[in-house]
């Protein structure tokens, strides 16, 4: 999956979770609670859609590697590009 | 004959509008049942019915807005009979089966009732075309047409629920209204104190270690646990100013102050905390918090809550003092939990702590009460296993 497809999913999810956000306005290097306003147990909702979507299960101590979208999306390619090498490894 | 009034939706909902029934004339309900959907200034509301019987008469229509303690339909008692004759039951109503028509609201909404029942309905033949791809009996419909002839708009309009209300200025007059009741009625006091919560972030760290994001528990449930403990030890800070004198609470169901993604704020209750684990708080805390923002309470959640609690530690404050939500008689606030210098035996070293505070009704208790009350709240967060 490319990063935008990716960049995609994630702002379904995030969506999902705050209707009234508007993708196009949503800066990327920004701390993203904030920009989505999202409290903890909105991100909670929104680490556990993530898990659904993608088998990533982020533990709490990578939570300072999802401080903007940027990262997050970083964060989760590595993840899925781990993981996929791994399945390739089997 | 029981009469069943609709139930009181909080301090900030005096009124509500019937979007839709859930039952009709002829159902068995039970206690506790939902009966019917209302809409309020806050959130539509899932109404339940408090005592167990059987539906007799449903006397309002969706549609109406009613105050609070309106009757809106009469049960009948298990064992006892129908009376003869319906309250309502003109003989001009053509369907007693179909059952709002027996209702004084039905009753005026039938078209010409001057009309000799034999002759044609007046209904236009789209209208009539819509109705029954809708399963509505046109002839039941008022009309708007020339004549009061049934037409396509009025099938469609009867087809929607009542007119959306501007939810936003809605709600700002509830809160208003509740807020300034509460600042006008009740002497406040405020105290605040800074815990400590070194053992319980370990602790819940721990244990959210192995956990999918699904399975983990966010701190402010430890918090709500804390409070609702200790509030068995402090009665006097559980329960509702009424009529002059203070009415401790059966059970403790703490109000949570979740903010609405569109503005506002609702409290809806979280029911018995004390007894309930920590994995079923944090389930039904997500449920709740979802529902509000939904729109998809019940009435018990909006009436019930005995004490509330707000947490705007996710906005970053330090200290909230809070405004008591009547007839509520405190309310405990709590800021961000943050590494904060701490000294502990002696030795200055940084420590996650949070501040709690109380705003407490003094018609009721007084401040070393509540400084007690904060104190017991302090010494159970130490100790999170027991939580």
């Amino acid at each position: 999956m490319d990063k935008q497809q990716l960049r995609q999913q994630v702002l379904e999810e995030l969506q999902r979770i705050a209707p009234e956000l508007e993708a196009e306005t949503l800066r990327g290097d920004r701390p993203l609670r904030d920009e989505v306003d999202l409290d903890s147990m909105d991100w909670l909702r929104f680490l556990g859609a993530l898990h659904r979507r993608f088998a990533v299960n982020i533990p709490e101590a990578d939570y300072r590697q999802l401080h903007s979208l940027d990262s997050l999306i970083g964060y989760l390619q590595q993840r899925l590009t781990t993981a996929s090498a791994q399945n390739l490894a089997k | 004959m029981i009469e069943f009034k609709l139930p009181s939706l909080g301090a900030d909902m005096d009124e509500a509008t019937l979007l839709e029934w859930r039952v009709k004339p002829g159902d068995k309900v039970k206690r506790g049942q939902v009966v019917a959907l209302v809409d309020t200034a806050k959130a539509a509301v899932d109404v339940e019915c408090w005592h167990d019987g059987e539906i007799f008469e449903l006397l309002i229509e969706p549609g109406a807005k009613v105050p609070v303690g309106t009757p809106i339909a009469t049960l009948l008692e298990a064992g006892e009979s129908p009376p003869r004759v319906r309250r309502q039951a003109a003989p001009a109503a053509p369907s007693t089966e179909s059952a709002p028509a027996a209702s004084p609201m039905a009753a005026a909404l039938v078209a010409e009732p001057a009309l000799p029942p034999a002759s044609r309905p007046r209904v236009s033949p789209a209208a009539r075309k819509r109705a029954a791809e809708l399963g509505l009996d046109p002839a039941a419909l008022s009309g708007s047409g020339p004549h009061g002839v049934v037409t396509l708009d009025d099938v469609e309009a009867a087809a929607q629920p009542a007119a959306p209300v501007d939810r936003h200025a809605a709600m700002r007059q509830a809160i208003a209204a509740a807020m300034s009741r509460s600042k006008r009625e009740i002497p406040h006091y405020y105290l605040s104190e800074t815990i400590a919560l070194g053992n319980a972030m370990t602790w819940l760290q721990a244990c959210n270690a192995q956990s999918t994001p699904e399975q983990r528990l966010l701190p402010g449930v430890l918090l709500l646990k804390a409070v609702a403990l200790a509030l068995r030890d402090y009665p006097q800070l559980n329960g509702f100013w009424r009529e002059g004198a203070f009415q401790p609470a059966a059970g403790i169901h703490l109000g949570v102050a979740i903010a609405l993604r569109q503005g506002g704020l609702i409290a809806p209750a979280l029911h018995d905390v004390a007894d309930k684990p920590l994995r079923q708080l944090m389930s039904e805390l997500g449920d709740l918090v979802q529902r509000a923002r939904s729109g998809s309470l019940r009435s018990s959640e909006l009436s019930d809550a005995s004490l509330s609690v707000t947490q705007l530690g996710d906005q970053g404050v330090d200290c909230v003092l809070g405004v008591i939500y009547p007839p509520q008689v405190a309310l405990v606030g709590f800021g961000r939990i943050l590494e904060r210098p701490w000294v502990e035996a002696g030795q200055l070293c940084a420590r996650p702590t949070v501040i709690a505070s109380l705003a407490a009704d003094h018609r009721v208790s007084d401040g070393h009460y509540g400084a007690r009350f904060l104190g017991e709240i302090r010494r159970l967060l130490q100790d999170p296993d027991k939580l």
